[in-house]
């Protein structure tokens, strides 16, 4: 008993690492969404932002820095793609295509010009990382049966951005529902016209919220490269803001069950990983590609089997324009 | 009752805000240049040179627009049709697949003149049935196209890695590939085709299925507007209400349309494993998938603009390479930065450049204006 | 009571591009009446309205409100001055509560806690002053659109208006919500508000208004007490000639029962049963004319006889085929066995604003073997075609290559009829034929309607105009909540017993 115990608390701490950057990013998502604009490129601002946040540590030897340079970029990203889709009503399903390459092909060149090391940036010391937070007291109830260990593996010894991430769910939800701010955000992404003629700028409430989306997909980027691992490689991202854009309709919009669905996807990651190497009876090994395959695999299946009720904010996706 | 369309002459809006989208993005990679201390007059020079100075770049230049033309192609039916293929990266590497496994299963049983049509007919079909299942769930389920593709692109990307390695891996080789096909089933290269004229040039990867592509855009412009098939699909991309009230089915075309996109995309791999490497490897698609949608964008969804289009980032890919090989601070990732920002200028603000050319427009002609209505 | 003039505009004009939607217009409106503003549609009257409410600013002349001089930048700056104003289509947020949408914009604090309290002891005093109850914690999507109506007006009161202006309020209503709607104006106008009607319907303009302003063409032509005027006057006035209020027609000489429609229910794509067991009949040589407010089933109804949407019980039986759950029968085939259909709504299904004019002509014949080869499609043939209709129904300008959305409602709406009446169909299904459209092409729609059901074809009329019904159909079925609530010939009908059919209550019950 006391084994599954373990290996339960084990699973559920690699999930919670695995899913925050993912639940960062679909938060972002979920506020840009909400007001109305469809953001595809939460990838591209992770990816930017991760390679900001390494670059800056890199640089100045400071992980916090990292995570504002990173936010910065984000910032700049998100508001290009608010320029383009609220300002210039592109379409924003292209935008975001758009600014996923972008950030793409911008880091390589920008990390090969800064670090030349091929693109990547230097591997950071660990004083220019997050690294893992001991809470208080944690050591102390180590050694009491379950419960002590559930403090000290599973909630104690985080990094502190997996806490942020937690964190940012309940935060963005009293936003969403209980703010001024958070009501005219939700009107504006069902309908633009009410706002408008209450004599609120649809505009301002949109460029608002996307910087909200920039500001936490740069936070879920500087975790990729300054927190999870120790420097910013070639596509590091490797499709979690997509991932992310999933568990957000999967959870339709609202952010505790986009939190969860992002739990789901960090577990069924987790799960993966020890899946290495395991023989199947009658198939042999799984293959390492496979295992690799599973998140996209798993984000196809959970589109597939919802059955497409899910009803996203009646205004997004459509430029607001005033009708004549 | 917008009257948008009447504003600006058809000119401007067909070729001089398209222009216009096309100098910004080139005015902003010239921006980066500098920023990585490169002369943008010298990069401009190198890379023009590169794409048409020696024959070998011309070649090389033709070569990558046959790629471009495919997946340019791919992502306009998509597009006339109301939907966002991002999954021709995974159409293209599959399209491949098939054709390569045709060559080596069927290779030493049938004649070459065979093979290659079966292979050509492969590809399509390997292409469309990747696209198949992302189309079906978008018809049936409402699943987002355009996750479900990018999801398929790193699919394909797993099988192609998992068969190269464990089932068709050639032992002996750097990276996994498998066995080189027979000579029989090589599409022949361009330079090799020319001999047989007894015209000589220098040896290149461009081969005859640049003559495909130029069929292909030839079939989509007769298909999308001069058959009825086209215009059930351009109706449920522009209207799906009125696509309905008129009989059609939407789902039906959207599948439709959908394979056919990736069929197109597919036939990446006639000039990829057919044509040049004449044995399946990795990677082999790499980047025209997404470079499809900056060409179809940047086309306007049009089989002539497209063809343009497909022409100048042919270019863009060879004169970038040349780039990278004279200059050690730039890789061919300045190509993909190109690509990002053709797409945003000529896709997201496509029409930044409007209000202005309406207010020069109506200041250049207002006078004539202001008599009529006098 | 106020006194003196709430709204004075002097030589107001707005161009959009090359369009003069309004031209030196001059309009004075007194305090505490209700001012009606009439015209066609394009004649500028909304866009008038919007620049007195801040969402558009006008290019040039005066707009003084209670004798200050303003420009609005916004719709915020209108609310301060006094000016609100309640849309045709609402603007309301479905999933909010009545509360929520009220206080948007108004939230009296950050947090939204703060102002709740506040809020709803206000909306209680006004709720009880103008007579306008309605339950605050509702939400919005459940609400009746008499009572959304509301909504809008107490939002605009809440806001501090007074100056109210209403688009075109009673198209969606039935008439006894319409005679509710008045008697809130009353109350409102008792209580010194101005009230500022922006309307087509001639009736009501006579019914409710004190004066009225005629506007044709962008520009104000007329200024009339009510008292003083006609229907007819009014009519003149805002088309510029002598109008045909009604439909010359002989009597029918009826045939076949064509449609036969048999305990039919129909659910719409949600799963709710919009159409209940309803029966009846449509017989050539005749006009059938469904009236009620939309959302009744009619749209539902419209479209299960066109094959656009599932039968889920009972049968229709059209030219002789059978059409039920089990089999159903596609809109291409019910076009090939004699059925044409021209929708409710033009812009959503009877045309592709982005296609060219003849390519829209094309909708739904464009399989068709006059046009099309083993292949290939001929455009020119379309085009053609298309030159034909536009020919055979004075659609302008001539021009089977100018975009779809280019043309007016009642050259779109031209087009789209003579799509479907040249086919020669057995029977034709009409939508809403004069939505959007002028009073000179509604002359000409209503005669080629008749035109078809004198030649023999059995016709299906669906319209919320009631004047509509009337002067077109020979028989009249009135659909309320899925059922059909009455027949009646329309010799007989007149609006009063219709409209309490649309509310689905007994003549003899009626009290008045």
């Amino acid at each position: 008993m006391n084994e599954w115990f373990d290996i339960a608390i084990l699973a559920l701490d690699a999930t919670m690492r695995v899913s925050a950057p993912l639940i960062l990013a679909a938060l972002a998502g979920l506020f840009s969404e909400r007001a109305g604009v469809v953001d595809i490129s939460l990838e591209g601002k992770m990816l930017a932002g991760g390679f900001a946040a390494a670059a800056a540590a890199s640089v100045t030897g400071s992980a916090w820095l990292g995570l504002g340079a990173a936010i910065l970029v984000s910032l700049a990203l998100a508001l290009l793609h608010g320029f383009a889709c609220i300002t210039h009503r592109g379409n924003q399903v292209v935008s975001g295509v758009a600014i996923n390459i972008l950030a793409a092909g911008l880091t390589m060149i920008m990390g090969l010009h800064w670090f030349n090391q091929g693109g990547q940036t230097p591997r950071l010391d660990n004083e220019a990382r997050f690294l893992s937070l001991d809470l208080p007291g944690a050591q102390a109830v180590a050694d009491v049966p379950y419960i002590g260990k559930i403090y000290e593996e599973l909630i104690s010894g985080h990094n502190i951005l997996v806490y942020v991430a937690f964190l940012a769910v309940p935060f963005t939800y009293w936003v969403i529902y209980k703010t001024r701010f958070g009501l005219r955000l939700r009107a504006v992404g069902e309908n633009p016209n009410a706002v408008d003629t209450a004599g609120i700028s649809v505009t301002k409430m949109r460029y608002l919220a996307v910087l909200c989306c920039g500001v936490l997909c740069g936070i879920a980027g500087a975790y990729i490269s300054t927190a999870h691992n120790a420097q910013f490689v070639r596509d590091m991202t490797a499709g979690q803001g997509f991932i992310a854009l999933a568990a957000l309709i999967f959870g339709k919009w609202r952010p505790v069950p986009v939190m969860f669905a992002c739990l789901l996807f960090g577990f069924l990651d987790a799960l993966a990983v020890r899946l290495q190497g395991v023989k199947i009876a009658g198939i042999g090994e799984i293959p390492v590609q496979f295992i690799e395959a599973l998140p996209y695999l798993l984000t196809v299946i959970l589109l597939a089997g919802f059955i497409g009720r899910a009803v996203a904010p009646k205004a997004s996706g459509v430029p607001y324009v005033k009708e004549r | 009752m917008s009257q948008q369309g009447h504003e600006i002459p058809f000119w401007m809006d067909a070729i001089l805000l398209p222009f216009l989208n096309i100098v910004t993005a080139f005015a902003a990679t010239a921006g980066i240049f500098l920023l990585i201390g490169v002369d943008p007059v010298e990069a401009t020079q190198i890379l023009i040179y590169g794409a048409f100075g020696y024959e070998e770049g011309i070649g090389f230049t033709l070569y990558y627009t046959t790629n471009f033309i495919f997946t340019g192609l791919a992502v306009a039916v998509a597009f006339h049709a109301g939907l966002f293929n991002i999954g021709g990266e995974g159409q293209a590497y599959i399209g491949g697949l098939g054709a390569g496994l045709v060559c080596l299963l069927l290779a030493q049983w049938l004649p070459g003149l065979l093979v290659i049509p079966i292979a050509i007919v492969a590809s399509a079909v390997f292409g469309a049935a990747w696209a198949y299942i992302p189309a079906y769930l978008q018809a049936y389920r409402g699943s987002h196209i355009v996750i479900t593709t990018i999801m398929f692109n790193f699919l394909a990307s797993s099988l192609m890695v998992y068969m190269m390695v464990n089932v068709l891996n050639e032992p002996g080789q750097m990276s996994p590939q498998s066995a080189e096909f027979s000579e029989a089933v090589w599409l022949p290269f361009m330079h090799e085709a020319l001999a047989w004229f007894g015209i000589t040039v220098e040896a290149s990867p461009l081969n005859l299925s640049i003559f495909l592509a130029l069929l292909a855009a030839v079939f989509v412009w007769v298909f999308i507007w001069h058959t009825r098939w086209g215009y059930q699909l351009r109706t449920t991309g522009s209207n799906a209400s009125a696509a309905i009230y008129a009989g059609i089915k939407p789902a039906r075309v959207i599948v439709l349309s959908m394979c056919i996109s990736g069929a197109l995309a597919g036939m990446v791999g006639v000039n990829e494993i057919l044509g040049v490497n004449h044995r399946l490897l990795l990677d082999f698609n790499l980047g025209y998938g997404f470079a499809g949608i900056a060409v179809a964008l940047m086309g306007r969804n049009h089989p002539v603009g497209i063809i343009l289009a497909s022409l100048l980032f042919g270019v863009l890919y060879q004169g970038g390479a040349e780039l990278a090989f004279e200059m050690s601070n730039i890789t061919r990732d300045i190509v993909v930065v190109m690509q990002g920002l053709v797409i945003l200028f000529s896709g997201a603000l496509e029409f930044m450049y409007r209000p202005w050319l309406m207010k020069l427009y109506q200041s250049v002609s207002g006078v004539n204006r202001r008599e009529l209505e006098a | 009571m106020q006194s003196g003039m709430a709204i004075e505009l002097t030589d107001v004009s707005k161009r959009f591009g090359a369009v003069r939607a309004n031209d030196k217009v001059s309009l004075s409106i007194e305090a505490g009446t209700i001012h009606g503003i009439v015209g066609e549609n394009g004649a500028g009257k909304s866009t008038l309205m919007s620049i007195l409410y801040g969402f558009y600013q006008y290019d040039s002349g005066k707009v003084e409100v209670f004798g200050e001089p303003h420009y609005f930048n916004n719709s915020r700056e209108a609310l301060a001055a006094g000016i609100g104003m309640v849309h045709q289509h609402f603007m309301l947020v479905d999933p909010f509560t009545v509360l929520e949408n009220v206080t948007l914009g108004n939230e009296g604090g950050k947090l939204l806690k703060a102002g709740r309290e506040q809020a709803r002891t206000e909306l209680k005093r006004l709720a009880k002053e103008y007579g306008l109850s309605v339950d605050l914690d509702a939400r919005v999507s459940t609400l009746s659109v008499g009572l959304q109506q509301r909504v809008e007006i107490l939002k605009a009161l809440y806001r501090g208006a007074k100056i109210l202006i209403l688009d075109e309020p009673t198209g969606v209503l039935t008439p006894q919500e319409t005679t509710e709607l008045f008697r809130i104006f009353q109350a409102l106008k008792d209580q010194g508000v101005t009230i500022i009607l922006i309307t087509h319907k001639l009736q009501e303009i006579m019914a409710i208004t004190d004066n009225v302003s005629v506007m044709r063409a962008g520009k104000m032509v007329a200024h009339r007490h009510t008292a003083d005027t006609s229907k007819e006057d009014i009519a003149e006035l805002m088309v510029g000639r002598k109008v045909l209020l009604q439909v010359d027609k002989e009597t029918a000489t009826v045939g076949e029962p064509l449609v036969q429609v048999k305990n039919l229910s129909v659910r719409d794509n949600l799963g709710v049963e919009r159409v209940k067991k309803i029966s009846f009949n449509i017989r050539a040589g005749e006009v059938v004319g469904i009236a009620g407010v939309s959302g009744n089933g009619q749209s539902e109804l419209l479209e299960a006889l066109s094959g656009i949407c599932k039968v889920s019980e009972g049968s229709i039986d059209i030219n002789g085929t059978l059409v039920t759950k089990q089999q159903p029968v596609s809109p291409s085939k019910m076009r090939r066995i004699g059925l044409a259909h021209v929708p409710e709504d033009r812009h959503k299904m009877g045309m592709v604003n982005s296609f060219a004019a003849y390519e829209s002509a094309a909708l739904g014949y464009h399989n068709d073997k006059e046009y099309n080869g083993r292949f290939i499609m001929s455009r020119s043939k379309v085009r053609d075609y298309c030159r034909k209709l536009m020919d055979a129904f004075d659609v302008r300008p001539r021009d089977p290559d100018l975009k779809s959305a280019n043309f007016s409602g009642g050259n779109q709406q031209k087009l789209i009829l003579a799509r479907e009446m040249e086919r020669d169909p057995d029977i034709l299904l009409v939508g809403q034929p004069t939505r959007g459209v002028d009073i000179g092409a509604i002359e000409f729609i209503h005669k080629r309607i008749i035109e078809m059901r004198d030649a023999g074809k059995a016709v299906l009329l669906v319209s919320v105009e009631l004047e509509e019904i009337i002067s077109v159909s020979d028989r009249i079925l009135v659909m309320c909540d899925g059922f059909i609530t009455g027949e009646v010939a329309a010799s007989e009908a007149d609006e009063r017993t219709l409209g309490l059919m649309m509310t689905n209550t007994d003549l003899a019950e009626a009290t008045e």
